[in-house]
C-alpha cells in the first residue's frame, strides 16, 4: 500500500498528491511515470510523476479529473492509501546533444509535467524559458514553482484574464519573431492539439521539438500494445520507448481519434458522479 | 487387470451454448470413480514412454498408480515433486504434443488422459486443503527471480525446495504472469493460479508486485544487494501488428491488450472499472492458442459474430486441437486461407470492415509447413467493429536495454548457453524471453532446468 503524505487541490479539477513511494522515488527522472491502482477493481492508469523528494521517500503526482480513476484517486484524503504503484516506468527526457537555450512550454495539466523537465535541464545549467498555457486565470497552477526553475516564465490565457492574451503558440511565436530569442530546443507538454500546434509552428523555424504523450496503457511494461503511436512513419511505444518522441515525426491526428476510444465513457462517469451528488 | 476400453473416460463438458454466454470453467473435471476408472486404462510400463514426453519429467505412470489405489496426497506430492503447477499443467498443456504422445495405448486407441488425471489429482489437493507443503530449512543463498509467470515460478519453486531464499519480482500487481493476464479465466480459473501461487509462497518463496527490474532496481543492483545469481523470465513483450493500412483505428487491438482487459483486470465483471470493447463482430487474426482465447473471451463479451481469421488452413493451426474444437462448437466462424490486407474505417475512425484476400497453400517454408500464397482478384470485405491481433510477440526490451553485458540474437531474444545461463555470469534466463513466445509447459521446463543449473553454479562458487 502506498500511503498518501500530502494532498493539495490546485484548481476545482487538478490536485496534487505526494505519495510514500520509496523505491521510486530513489529511481525516478524527469519525464518518467507511474501507473496507479486505487483498489481492487480499479483500473491501472498511467500518470507522469510532476517531482519526487528522495529523504521523505515521496513522490509527487499532479492530475487532472478526468473520469472513474482520477475521482476515485482524488476521493481519497492525506493518511490513505492507494492499493498499487509501479514506476517509474518509460525513458527519462533526453535532450539533443547540442542544447543551451531552451524553450518549455506546458498546457493547462501538462504543466505539472513541464514543471519537472524545467526544474532538470536548470539543474543541468541549460537556459530555460517557460510558457504556460490555460484556459482561465482560476485554473493556473505551479505558477511560484516553474518561476524558480526558469529564467522567464510567460504565462497566457486564452481569454486574457491572466498573464499575456492568447494561445501558447502565440507566445512562442511572439518569443521568436519580436524578442529575436534563438531557442535551439522546445519541449512541449499538454493537450495533444496544443502539442501538435507547438509542432507546426516548430517546424516552420526548424527548431527540434521533443513532446511527451499519454496514450491509452494497460500495464506500461510493454505489453498490451494499447500506447502504441506512429512516430516517423513507424509503431513506437510510448511505454517503453517514450513517452517522449520527436513531436516533428508524431502522427498527431491518429493519436487524437485513439485517444477518444473511452471519452464517452469518462463522460458517463462525471455525470454519473455529479447525479450521485445532487 | 487394466481397463482396455478403447477411449477415454470423457470428461464433463458445460454445454456449449450455454458456456459461450459465460466466463466459468469449461471443462468441469473427473470425479474419484471417473478418475480411478480412466487411472486403470494405464498400462504402468516399464519405460514409461510418457515421462520422456513431458519438458518437466512429471513420474506420470506412479502418480496414475497411486489414483488407483484411492492415494490422492501420495499421487499429488509425486507431480508436485517435479512441478511446481500442476492444477495449471493439467488445464492448459498441450497433453497431445507431449506425453498422451507418446503413451503406448495411443498406439492403437486414445492415449491415457494425463493430462485430466493430472488436473484431477491437483484439484483435489486443494479440496482437501491437506497442507502436507512445508518450507525447507534454509541454506541462506539469496536468489533474485525476474517475473512471476510459468518460468519464474517453476524457478522459485525448485529453488526454495533445495532451502534457496528466492525473491520473485513481479511487475503487475499479481504475479502468475500469463497465467493470469492471458489465459481465460474459462481455461484456467485465476483462483487456481493463485491457489498454487500460495503453495509456493509455503514453501517460502518470496513474491514483490509491481516491481519493475530493468526501471526501479537493475540486474547489477540486484546482485549488489546480495542476491548470488538472478533468474530472467520476463516474458515475450511487445505484440506484433501486421503493418496493414488501418491498424490504428480504433477498434483494433493486440490479442494481449483484450485479455488483460479482461482476464487481468477483471473487466468482463461488473463493478471492475477497466473497459473493454463492446463488439457486434469481431476478427481475430491469428491461429495459435491466444486466437483462440481472444475469439472465445470475445463471444462470451457478447459478440454475435466472432471469426477466426487464419493465412493457411486449419491443419497448420499452432492451436491446440481441444482449443480449436471448443472454439467451433462454441460458435467462432473459422476463415482459413485468408488474410487481413487491410482494416477499414468509417468516419468516426472507427472499424467498420475487415477487407481479407483469399489464400492457396504453396511450396513449405522455413518451418515446414506450406506457405500461404496469395489468390489474385480474391478481396472481399467482412463487416465487422472489431479487429484483434493475434500474431504474436517480440521480446521485451526493457531489461536488455538496462543490463549491460547481456547479449541477445537478432529478434532481441536473450542468447543462453546450454546450463541456461546468460552471457552475464550469475545471471540465467528461460521462458519467452529466450524462445520468443511458446507454451507455458515450455517455459517451466526452462525455469526448471535454469533452478538445476543455478543451484550448481551456487555449490560451485562456494566450495
Amino acid at each position: 500500500m502506498f500511503q498518501i503524505l500530502k494532498k493539495k487541490e490546485l484548481n476545482p479539477s487538478v490536485t496534487l498528491m505526494e505519495i510514500y513511494a520509496p523505491y521510486i522515488a530513489r529511481k525516478v527522472q524527469a519525464g518518467q511515470f507511474v501507473i496507479f491502482r486505487v483498489d481492487e477493481q480499479g483500473e491501472r492508469v498511467p500518470l507522469t510523476v510532476a517531482d519526487c523528494n528522495q529523504e521523505k521517500g515521496s513522490i509527487t503526482l499532479i492530475f487532472q479529473i478526468v473520469g472513474r480513476s482520477t475521482m476515485k484517486l482524488n476521493a481519497l484524503q492525506e493518511g490513505d492509501a492507494i492499493l498499487d504503484l509501479v514506476g517509474p516506468l518509460g525513458m527519462p527526457t533526453e535532450l539533443p546533444e547540442h542544447a543551451k537555450n531552451i524553450c518549455v512550454i506546458g498546457g493547462g495539466v501538462g504543466c505539472a509535467i513541464a514543471y519537472p523537465q524545467a526544474k532538470a535541464f536548470s539543474k543541468a545549467g541549460l537556459h530555460v524559458d517557460v510558457i504556460a498555457g490555460f484556459r482561465s486565470k482560476n485554473i493556473v497552477i505551479l505558477e511560484e514553482e516553474i518561476k524558480k526553475h526558469c529564467s522567464e516564465l510567460i504565462l497566457c490565457t486564452d481569454d486574457g484574464s491572466y498573464g499575456m492574451k492568447g494561445f501558447v503558440t502565440n507566445a512562442l511565436e511572439t518569443r521568436i519573431t519580436q524578442n529575436h530569442i534563438k531557442y535551439d530546443t522546445v519541449v512541449a507538454i499538454g493537450p495533444i492539439l496544443m502539442m501538435k500546434s507547438v509542432c507546426e509552428l516548430t517546424k516552420k523555424y526548424q527548431i527540434p521539438t521533443i513532446v511527451s504523450l499519454d496514450p491509452i496503457m494497460v500495464d506500461g511494461t510493454g505489453m498490451c500494445g494499447g500506447c502504441r503511436v506512429t512516430v516517423g512513419g513507424k509503431i513506437r511505444y510510448a511505454c517503453v520507448e517514450g513517452p517522449d518522441f520527436d513531436g516533428h515525426q508524431v502522427d498527431f491526428d491518429e493519436l487524437i481519434k485513439r485517444n477518444g476510444i473511452f471519452k464517452e465513457r469518462e463522460a458517463e462517469c462525471r455525470m454519473m458522479t455529479l447525479a450521485d451528488k445532487l | 487387470m487394466p481397463n482396455m476400453s478403447k477411449t477415454k473416460v470423457p470428461i464433463p463438458e458445460q454445454e456449449p451454448k450455454v458456456r459461450a454466454k459465460n466466463f466459468e470453467e469449461v471443462t468441469l473435471g473427473y470425479t474419484i470413480e471417473m478418475a480411478i476408472e480412466e487411472a486403470n486404462r494405464c498400462l504402468n510400463c516399464k519405460n514409461k514412454p510418457c515421462v520422456s514426453g513431458c519438458p518437466v519429467g512429471v513420474r506420470i505412470p506412479e502418480f496414475i498408480q497411486k489414483i488407483t489405489e484411492q492415494d490422492f496426497a501420495s499421487a499429488y506430492e509425486i507431480i508436485h515433486s517435479t512441478n511446481a503447477l500442476p492444477a495449471v499443467c493439467g488445464r492448459v498443456c498441450p497433453q497431445e504434443r507431449q506425453c498422451e504422445s507418446k503413451c503406448v495405448r495411443g498406439k492403437n486407441a486414445e492415449p491415457v488422459a494425463i493430462g485430466r488425471l493430472e488436473r484431477f489429482t491437483a484439484d483435489m489437493h486443494v479440496n482437501q486443503h491437506e497442507d502436507i507443503i512445508k518450507k525447507p530449512v534454509s541454506n541462506h543463498h539469496k536468489i533474485a527471480v525476474v517475473g512471476g509467470g510459468p518460468s519464474g515460478l517453476t524457478c522459485a519453486g525448485d529453488l526454495a525446495k533445495l532451502g534457496y531464499e528466492v525473491t520473485v519480482f513481479e511487475a503487475f500487481h499479481v504475479a502468475g504472469g500469463v497465467l493470469m493476464y492471458g489465459i481465460p479465466e474459462f481455461r484456467l480459473p485465476k483462483k487456481i493460479v493463485q491457489q498454487e501461487i500460495e503453495n509456493l509462497k509455503s514453501l517460502g518463496v518470496n513474491i514483490m508486485t509491481n516491481m519493475v527490474v530493468g526501471k526501479v532496481f537493475s540486474i547489477d543492483e540486484l546482485m549488489q544487494q546480495g542476491y548470488e545469481a538472478v533468474f530472467i523470465g520476463s516474458g515475450a513483450g511487445l505484440p506484433r501488428f501486421m503493418g496493414i493500412e488501418g491498424e490504428s483505428l480504433v477498434g483494433v487491438c493486440s490479442a494481449n491488450e483484450y485479455l488483460t482487459r479482461i482476464n487481468l483486470m477483471k473487466g468482463y465483471q461488473d463493478g471492475y472499472d477497466t473497459p473493454v470493447l463492446k463488439s457486434k463482430a469481431v476478427a481475430v487474426v491469428g491461429g495459435g492458442n491466444v486466437a483462440m482465447d481472444g475469439a472465445r473471451s470475445a463471444l462470451r463479451m457478447g459478440a454475435e459474430h466472432v471469426y477466426i481469421i487464419y493465412r493457411r488452413s486449419e491443419y497448420e493451426m499452432p492451436a491446440r486441437q481441444e482449443e480449436i474444437h471448443h472454439a467451433k462448437q462454441e460458435g467462432v466462424e473459422f476463415l482459413t486461407l485468408q488474410n487481413p490486407v487491410k482494416i477499414l474505417g468509417d468516419e468516426n475512425n472507427r472499424v467498420c470492415a475487415v477487407v481479407c484476400q483469399k489464400m492457396e497453400l504453396g511450396e513449405p517454408d522455413a518451418s515446414g509447413r506450406r506457405s500461404p500464397v496469395p489468390v489474385e482478384n480474391s478481396e472481399y470485405e467482412l463487416p465487422v467493429d472489431t479487429v484483434i491481433m493475434a500474431i504474436g510477440t517480440s521480446p521485451n526490451p526493457l531489461i536488455r536495454t538496462t543490463t549491460e553485458g547481456l547479449e541477445t540474437n537478432q529478434r532481441g531474444c536473450l542468447i543462453v548457453d546450454e546450463t541456461m545461463m546468460t552471457t552475464k555470469k550469475g545471471v540465467y534466463a528461460g521462458g519467452d524471453a529466450v524462445t520468443g513466445a511458446a507454451t507455458v509447459i515450455l517455459a517451466m521446463g526452462a525455469g526448471k532446468s535454469a533452478a538445476k543449473s543455478i543451484h550448481a553454479y551456487i555449490m560451485q562458487k562456494n566450495l
